[in-house]
């Protein structure tokens, strides 16, 4: 694996008396493509989002890039600063696409760039203009998202997230929201992330994608990290009976 | 007398609710006692507070600017609470996403919150309006030469009340139907990009 552009180490979270997250640790090298499974609230949506510092955690430490993420103390973040650069540095695609529906799908992609990055409003649409032809919707930039079938919206929030040119992106259950048709649109854009070398941490319940795009799979269970490795070996031979009850019932139909 | 007395509650009713959401206690905290104190005590009362209470502490303020101030005041505490339940009722995806992109609490309000909350907010917004034109009438009480004012002067001199009051009524009415016309075409205004 090349160098971790991930660490976490010993990651714990609870709310209140649940905890969700015990002792989770997990590296993740440059480029690679981590998909991770697991069954409803298992834990697995809240790792990723302990990454970006969505959620809080109370024990543990998460390293990206060099910038660090240290548990809460008396209800205050305390690495303000590392926070704000590892949110320049990771993008996050949401389940609910979460698209400002305000603005045009145009404006959806240059906001972040003009306002976090400073550029000028030319630099970063003729960015938003390539990112959107990248996913194939440059002729509906002018639209709001609310004109937009829910692939188009989730591939909009993908180019959007791209804008900030992250260098790792989170996917928390991208086409969870999709109705069936559309999940293909969107796991193509993604495709085509992962062999452009993006780094990638996707929550999933799509096994094909996962066999077939994943360096490496992660199964989730009850907030541990229970097994994990190639698709071949997690789909095709695993070790833990739980993981192999899990993966039963999802690939039965 | 009402766009100013609006104008002041719009800015104050702002600030209010962005302190009472504000993750700072020694913020949010007077900001909560004083929004509660205004909203419950009644509005003349605050406008005598005001008129003939603090010149005892030298400030010493004309009719109309106690008016104003005394309006503002009190719209603007019912508005604050208008302004964060539509703060409030942005979804925190919205947030989560903005934050997501790198943008700072500020910006995220600026740029993602306000906007939409704004849309939510106007409907009600535009009643507080519509309301505060008619208790423009309660500032007469303190001298201020207003329509109820005048008309009790005049209806106690002529004996004429029903003459003066139904005329007076009248006035209210042709000011005050266009301007909840007004406000409805406002909420169509706004709400456009999202309708579509």
């Amino acid at each position: 694996m090349a160098a971790p552009i991930i660490e976490v180490k010993s990651l714990s979270k609870s709310y209140g008396v649940v905890q969700v997250l015990k002792e989770v640790s997990l590296a993740i090298g440059k480029g690679e493509v981590v998909v991770v499974i697991g069954a409803s609230g298992s834990g697995k949506s809240t790792f990723i989002r302990c990454i970006n510092g969505l959620e809080t955690f109370q024990g543990g430490s998460i390293l990206v890039d060099g910038y660090a993420l240290t548990p809460e103390g008396r209800g205050r973040r305390s690495n303000v600063a590392d926070l704000k650069e590892i949110r320049r540095e990771v993008g996050m695609v949401f389940q609910q696409f979460n698209l400002f529906p305000h603005k045009t799908v145009l404006e959806n992609v240059t906001l972040a760039p003009i306002q976090v990055r400073k550029w000028d409003r030319k630099k970063a649409e003729t960015a938003a203009r390539s990112l959107l032809e990248r996913v194939g919707l440059r002729d509906q930039m002018h639209k709001f998202p609310g004109q937009l079938s829910g692939g188009q919206q989730q591939r909009v929030a993908i180019a959007r997230s791209l804008a900030m040119e992250p260098r790792v992106i989170l996917f928390d259950e991208p086409t969870s929201a999709l109705d069936p048709e559309m999940v293909g649109e969107v796991l193509e854009v993604m495709r085509g992330l992962a062999r452009d070398g993006m780094t990638m941490i996707v929550v999933t319940h799509e096994m094909g994608f996962a066999r077939e795009v994943a360096d490496r799979v992660v199964y989730i269970d009850h907030g541990r990290i229970l097994e994990q490795g190639p698709p071949a070996a997690i789909f095709d031979a695993p070790q833990e009976e739980r993981t192999r009850a899990f993966l039963s019932r999802v690939l039965k139909h | 007398m009402t766009f100013g007395g609006m104008a002041i509650a719009l800015v104050l009713g702002l600030c209010l609710a962005l302190g009472r959401i504000s993750t700072r206690l020694w913020l949010r905290a007077p900001v909560a006692v004083f929004v509660e104190l205004i909203r419950g005590s009644p509005l003349l009362l605050q406008l005598f507070y005001i008129y003939y209470v603090l010149p005892a502490f030298g400030l010493k303020l004309t009719p109309i600017m106690a008016g104003l101030l005394g309006l503002g005041i009190n719209y603007g505490a019912y508005l604050s609470e208008v302004f964060r339940g539509g703060i409030a009722a942005v979804s925190h995806g919205q947030r989560e996403a903005a934050e997501s992109l790198g943008m700072s609490a500020g910006q995220t309000m600026r740029f993602i919150i306000l906007p939409q909350a704004w849309r939510i907010v106007i409907p009600p917004t535009g009643n507080y309006f519509v309301s505060l034109f008619k208790d423009t009438a309660l500032v007469s009480t303190i001298s201020i030469a207003e329509l109820m004012f005048q008309g009790q002067l005049i209806a106690s001199d002529t004996f004429r009340y029903m003459r003066i009051y139904s005329i007076v009524f009248v006035i209210y009415v042709v000011i005050s139907i266009p301007a909840s016309m007004g406000v409805r075409w406002l909420e169509r205004h706004f709400n456009r990009p999202l309708a579509r």
